[in-house]
């Protein structure tokens, strides 16, 4: 079977790909458009690693076939810092050491996110219940949510500005 | 592994029905996708029915509410009419999974998975729900309880699609609710669940009740839920519902619960599932998770 045409935007850029229907939206992302920051965990939706968003819609591309992407407009953790400015959560990661191996952290960030444009000024519980789909081995969580909650005061105080 | 995203239902029942070897549709795919990774499954053909207007919409007027088999946990949660006529069945859908999984799971899904522990499907029996079938021989609906006919095994012949389920107005003074048992408080699938829908009159006596229980059987169930029937859902009546809803269990015993664990755990979240249903048809507002 001939492999499908895919047309999509990645970050906001136009990007064409072929692809297997066997083919995840996370297999195309690492291994034919290079873009290795969304990260493989369980592969079964359960680990959050591979978060990525889908016309603004938080989703695991793992659980997506990379076909389905065709006229979607996928976003992923490359789309975060813009140049060498990294986003608000992202500093607040480094500042709170809120990752210690690294390979939940581009998962979380994207998925709080999401969380953060739906919710600017989420409580500690809503912040915990909307990552409980991303796992993180490594930090025991309290300073994943300590940067989130501290990236989303800054970012309404730079709102309110 | 063919994929095919027909626009249209019978042009998705035409594709079904052709394909010699065991087709599989592909709403969310947060099951389907798992399944074929770990090699349980390995379809010859996959279709995606994203792209059928019908199946991706949700609909509440004054005839009932449409549920597109396609339609996301995120979509339902957002959508609120039909959060404020059924709840509980908004509820249960939004337990599957997490936060990413909601972007994508369907109660379309939930119920053609055929998984016994499926948490959308006893708060769609309670509220009376009638499932859309379209195949090559025309429409049927189907009780929700009749689809699924055991663990991975459902009611469905060969070209024949859930398109989307039909639910009641929200009766008068009527509520739902839907409780699971998990031993943690997210990502857990249900050791018990529990759906229950009541209608009172004028008076707070109850005229009307349904109930349905999860994991407890080789497939969802209706339970008989008659004991509220009559009463203004008293401690005496939730008593009883409580013995109904022990009774009616035949589970197994696994990883999640024992037998005697899960029949027990039916009947407290019967009379916990079925307060928040009455505290609802009383008009209190307010979630339960």
């Amino acid at each position: 079977m001939a492999k499908h045409h895919v047309q999509t935007t990645v970050n906001g850029d136009p990007i064409e790909f072929l692809c297997d229907t066997s083919e995840t939206l996370l297999d195309v992302l690492r291994n034919q458009l290079n873009m290795t920051g969304t990260k493989e965990g369980c592969s079964t939706g359960d680990c959050g690693a591979c978060s990525v968003t889908v016309d603004g819609r938080l989703v695991c591309a793992c659980l997506m076939l990379g076909v389905e992407a065709n006229g979607k407009k996928v976003g992923t953790i490359e789309g975060l810092a813009r140049g060498d400015t990294l986003h608000p959560l992202q500093q607040k990661f480094l500042e709170h050491a809120a990752l210690q191996c690294g390979v939940c952290t581009p998962g979380f960030l994207v998925a709080a996110k999401s969380l953060l444009e739906t919710n600017p000024d989420p409580t500690e519980t809503e912040v915990r219940y909307y990552l409980a789909g991303n796992l993180c081995r490594c930090t025991g969580y309290d300073k994943i949510v300590r940067a989130v909650m501290d990236a989303a005061k800054d970012m309404r105080g730079s709102k309110a500005a | 592994m063919r994929y095919e995203a027909p626009e249209t239902i019978e042009k998705a029942c035409q594709l079904l029905a052709a394909e010699a070897g065991q087709a599989r549709i592909l709403a969310g795919g947060t099951d389907l996708l798992v399944q074929i990774k770990t090699d349980v499954l390995d379809p010859p053909l996959i279709i995606d029915i994203k792209r059928i207007t019908e199946m991706r919409k949700i609909t509440v007027d004054a005839s009932g509410c449409w549920i597109g088999a396609a339609v996301t946990g995120a979509e339902l949660k957002e959508h609120a009419p039909l959060r404020a006529a059924w709840p509980g069945v908004v509820e249960a859908a939004n337990l599957i999974g997490s936060t990413q999984v909601q972007g994508r799971a369907t109660m379309g899904g939930n119920l053609c998975n055929g998984s016994p522990a499926a948490d959308s499907v006893p708060a769609l029996i309670a509220a009376g729900a009638k499932a859309l079938i379209v195949g090559p021989s025309g429409r049927r609906e189907l009780p929700v309880e009749d689809v699924m006919i055991g663990v991975r095994k459902l009611a469905l012949t060969k070209g024949e699609i859930v398109t989307g389920f039909v639910l009641p107005l929200r009766p008068k003074h009527g509520g739902d609710a839907y409780l699971r048992f998990i031993p943690r408080t997210e990502m857990d699938i249900a050791v018990v669940g529990c759906g229950v829908s009541l209608v009172l009159d004028a008076a707070g006596v109850c005229t009307a009740a349904r109930m349905s229980l999860g994991a407890v059987a080789e497939r969802p169930l209706l339970v008989d839920a008659s004991a509220l029937i009559g009463t203004k859902v008293d401690a005496a009546a939730l008593d009883k519902l409580a013995a109904a809803a022990s009774v009616a269990c035949r589970p197994i015993d696994d990883k999640r619960g024992t037998k005697e664990f899960r029949v027990k755990v039916a009947g407290v979240l019967a009379r916990r599932t079925a307060q928040i249903a009455l505290d609802r048809a009383h008009g209190k507002t307010g979630t339960t998770h």
